[in-house]
């Protein structure tokens, strides 16, 4: 890979440690020891339910909060800040600035979910004191997750090329909201008629699609995934982070940083 | 000085190029998951633990969940399968978010209850879903009209029909077709006219298309049995009068027995068999009809009563 | 090949809600920068130095114009590798010591590994921070993050240097020390092109200097040639207490303190303040020409109402 973008990517890496972003790990494995003894008083058929269920919902919730406004702040503080004029007048292309950014975040976000898996993992071991086969569908479902992440942060530096940081994550908080509901709003749209039906089915169509990304329920009852949604959702979510930052790099390229 | 026109090419072509690809992906992934994220609503084990969850936007939900419903119902009966394993859990999650949503209940009386292929098969698990929507609605009509249709067509109880009915029409605002349904059902249950006054009723009062093309279709069919019924009964009597079959409408028109070719619902002629039975030109086109239909006639898996999209 | 050429340069900004409005920023500049030479972009606050600079530096589009660096784009990164630029009150990552900020910007200049270590060491040295090198920025004072912003600017040897007011903020030592500073870089045979509001840091420093105003170019060329045109004051000192009135008329100033009376007048009314002196038998004790200086120079550009006044960012 390009040489700056991989300084720009760990620069990103050490200013999200060195933030304290991951003390949120701490709150993390409270939740979960917490979840994991209270459960445990209760039956044994719930319990790993319960740990599966409230474990990934965790995991996905503060590593989207974690996404949108760390995304968020990534470049509109750096245009607020002016820290940007001292790397652009560099032999840094604008492109690879958010690019670097984005394997930033994204590394960032991996090593914060690699954690919390762990944490996951623990308290599944703890109250039914050994791995199962359907144990590895928890896997699968914490990799979806970690592709919502990827899609989120490409989004939020997509929004804040262009826009405020508090509209932008506002954007991108609602667009992951909406983007869970993707399949209803594909449904809607099959609904309309006329007019409406394109955009609908347009706006449908844009919109990311968090709906099959998300197995959290079918894995805690311990139901496999396809294998050919593993392929197609990890294909979905790099072609939409790929779409994502091609927009972000020629409203960026444009900008006048003032 | 300007912004980089290659930069600009690349990501707009990478830009293009991902929506397109997206899409495509959409359209594999969502087709392999017809039904997958709706499969979740059986894991739901209780409903009302959903309402709480839903932090108060429980309307918001419930039109979901409805949406899904109707989705599920629409693309399941498309496809020509006839499980509808979801449309209860579906239907009972959606009237447990909002209970005030009435073309819920509609849709339960209509297509829960109905037999399979054209409805769930599931006519009692439909009448305690519109008695729960009595208690939490108790002055809407609508909904004793529901139970009473429920009642009346697929259980074949007419005095729980009747006594649905005759509920209803004591609400205030109720269609007064129910005090006429309630003091006909003694005396005409089972009758082929009793049938059309219901049809009719579902057809005048609901709002929902997919409810609406049912009843149509099912009027149409009562109509067409009631053709066939007349002009059979005409060519008997032609039989009787000339000792042979008329060989065409036109010997019964001459006969006096017929005004004219009479059409089907749908405007086509009906055909005069050789054998003296009178059939439909499009049996697919008109499903529910219990006579009419050409000799070893198999119907389509799904009776066609969607409007065509 | 002069180091920086501006061709008709210019930039309007859009503002309000529906961007309908339109402000000039800057009209059409021509200006070119020798190799070598510091070179001084003078004019008072929001004349339009900062966005010409980003414009320079690629950070802003123009509206029209272009502008050459080394005689290429500056949207080649070839050139920006010849060119260190210290933006307006500069701020850094405050998360990183001074050692680690400089070995980022050496990185993403593309300065190899042992060769970057070296000239971290040395420029932290260079710029007097030799001691503080491992202290997080966020503990800087205000003149310490100057002298961060200097050292990352000047760290890749290049052969440009742009500084965007360099000694605001700064105590009169630290002046004194970019003073320094752009001296020595010059004698390195840099160019140094640096905007400034503080007209005697220009006049001691530059070679040539341009004079903004209002987005306007009022004047451009060497510190004397630009003073040379400015006409020319006396200063006549006369024994007693009043003025007579005909001279009070012809005085740009007038002081009386004790028993002297002092007052600064053109040039060329020299001859009839000395007769108006005589007719009224005042005593003449003194007068003395007054040496023009840029910033009588800047006055007679921009007029003397004020030299904060004026629109642009």
């Amino acid at each position: 890979m390009n040489r700056r973008v991989l300084h720009i990517a760990r620069n990103t890496f050490r200013e999200a440690v060195r933030d304290r972003v991951l003390y949120n790990l701490i709150a993390f494995a409270l939740l979960m020891s917490g979840a994991a003894i209270l459960v445990g008083q209760i039956s044994i058929d719930i319990e790993r339910l319960v740990v599966i269920n409230l474990g990934l919902t965790a995991v996905s919730l503060f590593g989207v909060v974690i996404a949108i406004f760390i995304g968020i702040g990534l470049v509109s503080k750096e245009i607020d800040r002016r820290t940007l004029y001292t790397i652009l007048t560099r032999p840094v292309r604008r492109w690879e600035f958010i690019t670097g950014k984005f394997f930033g975040l994204a590394g960032t976000l991996l090593v914060n979910t690699l954690c919390m898996a762990v944490g996951v993992f623990a308290a599944l071991l703890y109250v039914s004191h050994r791995f199962q086969r359907a144990d590895g569908w928890v896997l699968v479902a914490l990799y979806f997750i970690v592709l919502q992440f990827l899609i989120i942060t490409a989004l939020a530096l997509l929004f804040s090329a262009f826009s405020t940081p508090l509209m932008s994550a506002v954007f991108a908080f609602a667009l992951f909201v909406v983007g869970c509901f993707s399949e209803d709003l594909r449904g809607f749209a099959a609904m309309a008629h006329g007019a409406e039906k394109w955009l609908a089915t347009a706006a449908a169509y844009v919109i990311p699609n968090f709906s099959a990304l998300n197995v959290i329920t079918s894995v805690a009852h311990g139901q496999p995934v396809s294998g050919q949604l593993v392929l197609y959702n990890t294909i979905y979510a790099l072609i939409y982070v790929l779409m994502a930052l091609s927009g972000a790099v020629l409203i960026f390229e444009r900008r006048n940083l003032k | 000085m300007k912004a980089s026109g290659k930069v600009t090419i690349v990501a707009g072509l990478l830009l293009l190029g991902s929506l397109a690809g997206s899409v495509v992906l959409l359209r594999k992934i969502d087709r392999m998951r017809s039904h997958a994220s709706l499969e979740e609503v059986l894991y739901i084990s209780s409903p009302k633990a959903l309402k709480r969850l839903s932090l108060g936007y429980d309307g918001l939900l419930a039109d979901i969940y409805w949406t899904r419903a109707v989705q599920y119902f629409g693309a399941t009966h498309s496809q020509g399968s006839e499980h509808y394993e979801l449309l209860a859990p579906l239907l009972e999650i959606t009237t447990t978010l909002d209970p005030h949503l009435l073309v819920a209940y509609e849709y339960g009386a209509n297509f829960m209850a109905a037999k399979r292929p054209n409805g769930a098969g599931q006519p009692e698990e439909a009448a305690k879903l519109v008695e729960r929507g009595i208690e939490s609605n108790p002055h809407e009509w609508r909904l004793y009209y529901n139970l009473g249709f429920i009642y009346y067509m697929e259980l074949k109880d007419y005095p729980k029909a009747a006594a649905a009915f005759s509920q209803g029409s004591q609400v205030s605002n109720a269609h007064p077709f129910l005090k006429v349904l309630a003091a006909q059902m003694a005396q005409h249950a089972g009758d082929a006219e009793m049938a059309r006054m219901l049809w009719t009723t579902t057809y005048e009062s609901t709002q929902d298309h997919m409810i609406r093309a049912n009843a149509l279709a099912h009027l149409r069919a009562l109509r067409v049995d009631q053709d066939i019924t007349a002009m059979e009964e005409r060519i008997e009597m032609y039989q009787k009068r000339t000792g042979k079959l008329p060989e065409s409408f036109a010997d019964l028109i001459q006969s006096g027995l017929l005004p004219g070719v009479p059409l089907d619902p749908l405007g086509h002629a009906y055909k005069l068999m050789d054998d003296g039975r009178v059939e439909v030109r499009t049996p697919d086109d008109l499903p529910f009809i219990e006579k009419g239909k050409p000799l070893g006639y198999v119907p389509p898996k799904v009776p066609k009563f969607l409007p065509s999209d | 090949m002069p180091a920086i050429e501006i061709l008709g340069l210019e930039k309007t900004y859009h503002v309000g809600f529906w961007r309908k409005q339109a402000k000039r920023a800057l009209h059409p500049l021509q200006l070119t920068v020798a190799e070598g030479e510091i070179f001084g972009f003078l004019g008072p606050n929001g004349a339009g130095k900062t966005t010409t600079i980003k414009m320079l530096m690629g950070l802003v589009f123009p509206s029209g114009g272009t502008a050459r660096v080394l005689g290429g784009s500056i949207s080649d990164p070839a050139v920006r590798a010849q060119v260190g630029f210290l933006p307006e009150q500069p701020y850094f990552y405050d998360y990183l010591t001074a050692r680690e900020l400089l070995e980022y910007y050496g990185q993403l200049s593309g300065i190899p590994g042992q060769e970057r270590r070296q000239k971290v060491k040395a420029m932290l040295e260079r710029v007097g921070l030799g001691e503080a090198g491992n202290v997080q920025l966020r503990k800087f004072s205000k003149g310490m993050l100057q002298r961060v912003g200097i050292a990352q600017a000047i760290l890749h040897d290049p052969k440009i240097v742009i500084f965007d007011e360099p000694m605001s903020g700064l105590d009169p030592m630290g002046r004194r020390e970019v003073r320094d500073l752009i001296e020595q870089l010059k004698q390195e045979g840099k160019t140094v092109f640096f905007s400034t509001h503080i007209l005697s840091d220009a006049e001691a420093l530059c070679d040539r200097v341009a004079i903004l105003h209002q987005g306007q170019l009022r004047g451009v060329g060497a510190v004397a040639e630009l003073t040379a045109n400015v006409q020319g004051k006396i200063e006549l000192i006369w024994s007693g207490t009043t003025a007579p009135a005909a001279l009070k008329a012809i005085s740009a100033e007038l002081h009386v303190s004790g028993d002297t009376v002092r007052a600064v007048l053109a040039e060329d009314r020299q001859e009839s303040a000395l007769d108006i002196l005589k007719q009224s038998g005042l005593r003449l004790i003194s007068l003395t020409p007054v040496r023009s200086s840029l910033e009588d120079y800047f006055v007679s550009q921009v007029g003397p109402d004020k030299i904060s006044a004026g629109a642009g960012s």
